[in-house]
């Protein structure tokens, strides 16, 4: 089981509240990610939630009972730390092997339990060896071995993929992925990218200045946003915010128009404006438009090839049903 | 141009590191010497530096009018007791200042360190009325005891500054990992510290062992320690510089010994913080 339920939580450093009061829900089996911009209180949140740190005030619930006072050895939690944290005086078997240990385990049933981990991660060729002999994604594996052997109520991964290199990354997005689907255990991941955010998980929680911005599904975030903020930070490139007449035109203070629903012409079009830098990524083409009059810059996406150059005027028609509309609150109208 | 600056520098620095080691080195060495000189070789002048009738003559006297094993006994019970008694106080309080520092930690530091510039005289009565009426008076529990305490600040700061070293992000993953307090540092501090802890340990012996004053002070025959073996040579009414340098080197032999076959350990502990 792991049900966790945040009850008007709030965090204090010295006079600095990081997160005012929130509540949140997470249930059974649920991949949620935090996401948010550097500093956001994300990793203070997960951090509460371990008990690595205490709420300055509210309480914290798991599987239903009061844990905001009990130490973190005893919530049940496993938690993947971005350093990975290894300890680099034991061999992977007995880093695997430690909570087991710490729980009081026999050394028979431990070391079922690390062979059985370690051949579901592919690090059975690797047991014997240390850490400091491990390449970086083979860290990363022994990390979440030592968290699932533990069998624990909920994982806590904090920003575990980003001292990888990209491709590394990918694949470990998936053997992550896949984990959750294979145990079927909450598992809570933080983040401040948006990509591993979408692709994984079941629930996002966007976060600025320790508020919850919006909490849903991914695809609902991305056609849904609940305000200006969520808006801009889900989905890459940015969505398109106008100002202005333009927006006031649909009766809203802000609209905003995703890069992807944009068409775009060199004869004619609602908007018009001047081709600045374009980025080739081979499937798609994005283009950057200077002079639109409607905001900074403007960002659409091209299929394929377009045969423009840095300097031609462009046309775009954004599509009408794909148009976000904010007010003067920053939050969604309609 | 460069290769030659260079060249030429490490001629310098190395001639400069040979002078200063020979500097330091000498009076040990002359000592050992002496200790092989007759009495009257030894006060002769101009002295004489390896022409004169070696002899064994001293050692056989020191051996017949001193108890030399039960001195050597007392000096590693002292040194290696007050070492040991140090760790068990100063493993969890350098942790607690390294790593769950509070608002005065670097004050209770400072404070520590502070006591190290009193000169010791200065309470030399209260400990010695204290070890007397608790009769602890020429024991090696007392002096085991006080050493300790002469020593620990220096002990807790080293091993704070190595404490420091280690990311909290490991300690926090065995409180994850359902460890608790004791465990924590006994499973996954201490080992990671060892080489920390083993310059500590290497240092704070030889401290113990050259540790003079109190030693001298506290001891009579009983627990005795070769400091003040060696002091029992130096008599005012007669020369005995050959005895007096043969027992200092029966004396510091033990420890010369294990800091040479130590020596990259202690050098490395004691650079541990400042390279890394």
């Amino acid at each position: 089981m792991g049900n966790i339920t945040l009850n008007q939580i709030t965090k204090k450093f010295g006079e600095v509240e990081v997160i005012p009061p929130l509540d949140l829900q997470i249930n059974d089996g649920e991949f949620v990610v935090f996401v948010g911009p550097s500093g956001c209180g994300k990793s203070t949140l997960m951090r509460l939630i371990a008990g690595l740190e205490d709420v300055t005030s509210g309480n914290i619930q798991i599987d239903g009972r009061d844990a905001t006072e009990t130490p973190p050895a005893k919530r049940g939690l496993a938690m993947v730390f971005q350093s990975y944290a290894l300890y680099p005086h034991m061999s992977v078997r007995k880093n695997i092997a430690f909570p087991l240990r710490m729980a009081g385990m026999s050394k028979e049933e431990q070391d079922a339990k690390v062979e059985a981990a370690a051949s579901v991660l592919n690090l059975s060729a690797y047991l014997d060896r240390r850490p400091g002999q491990l390449s970086g994604g083979q860290r990363q594996r022994v990390a979440i071995g030592r968290a699932i052997v533990r069998e624990p109520a909920a994982f806590l991964f904090d920003e575990p993929l980003s001292n990888l290199d990209a491709a590394l990354r990918v694949g470990m997005r998936m053997e992550i992925s896949e984990l959750h689907k294979k145990l079927a255990t909450t598992m809570i991941y933080v983040t401040h990218d948006q990509v591993e955010a979408m692709t994984m998980a079941d629930k996002i929680v966007v976060l600025q200045a320790g508020v919850i911005e919006q909490v849903g599904g991914p695809l609902e975030l991305y056609h849904r946003p609940r305000n200006t903020f969520v808006a801009g930070f889900i989905g890459s490139p940015k969505m398109n915010l106008i100002e202005g007449p333009e927006a006031a035109q649909h009766n809203a203070t802000t609209i905003g128009i995703r890069p992807e629903h944009i068409g775009v012409s060199t004869e004619s079009g609602t908007w018009k404006g001047r081709v600045g830098v374009s980025e080739h990524l081979g499937s798609d083409t994005f283009l950057h438009i200077h002079d639109t009059g409607l905001c900074d810059l403007m960002t659409v996406r091209v299929s394929g090839e377009m045969n423009v150059h840095h300097g031609d005027t462009i046309y775009m028609t954004p599509e009408a049903d794909k148009l976000h509309r904010f007010g003067p609150d920053g939050l969604r109208l309609d | 141009m460069a290769r030659a600056v260079t060249q030429k520098r490490k001629l310098i620095a190395t001639l400069a590191a040979w002078t200063i080691g020979m500097a330091i080195f000498f009076p040990i060495f002359w000592t050992i010497l002496t200790s092989f000189k007759t009495e009257a070789e030894a006060i002769s002048d101009p002295p004489s530096l390896f022409w004169f009738d070696w002899t064994l003559e001293n050692y056989g006297v020191v051996n017949e009018r001193s108890n030399y094993p039960l001195h050597f006994m007392n000096s590693v019970i002292i040194s290696v007791g007050s070492t040991v008694l140090g760790l068990i106080i100063a493993v969890p309080a350098a942790w607690s200042m390294a790593f769950v520092p509070g608002k005065r930690t670097k004050d209770v530091l400072m404070w520590m360190l502070s006591t190290k510039m009193l000169p010791p005289v200065g309470v030399l009565i209260p400990i010695y009325l204290i070890s007397r009426n608790l009769g602890v008076l020429d024991s090696r529990v007392a002096l085991v005891v006080v050493l300790t305490l002469i020593n620990l600040p220096i002990i807790v700061w080293m091993l704070y500054t190595y404490f420091k070293e280690i990311p909290g992000e490991i300690l926090e993953a065995a409180r994850m990992d359902g460890a608790t307090l004791k465990s924590e540092i006994l499973y996954v501090l201490t080992p990671m510290a060892v080489p920390g802890i083993a310059s500590t340990v290497l240092l704070n012996i030889i401290l113990a062992w050259n540790e003079a004053f109190w030693t001298l002070n506290l001891t009579a025959a009983k627990a005795a320690p070769l400091t003040a073996f060696i002091a029992s040579y130096s008599s005012p009414e007669g020369l005995f510089y050959a005895k007096l340098s043969a027992a200092s080197t029966m004396a510091i032999a033990p420890i010369l010994i294990m800091g040479w076959f130590s020596q990259k350990q202690l050098v490395r502990g004691l650079t541990f913080g400042a390279v890394k």
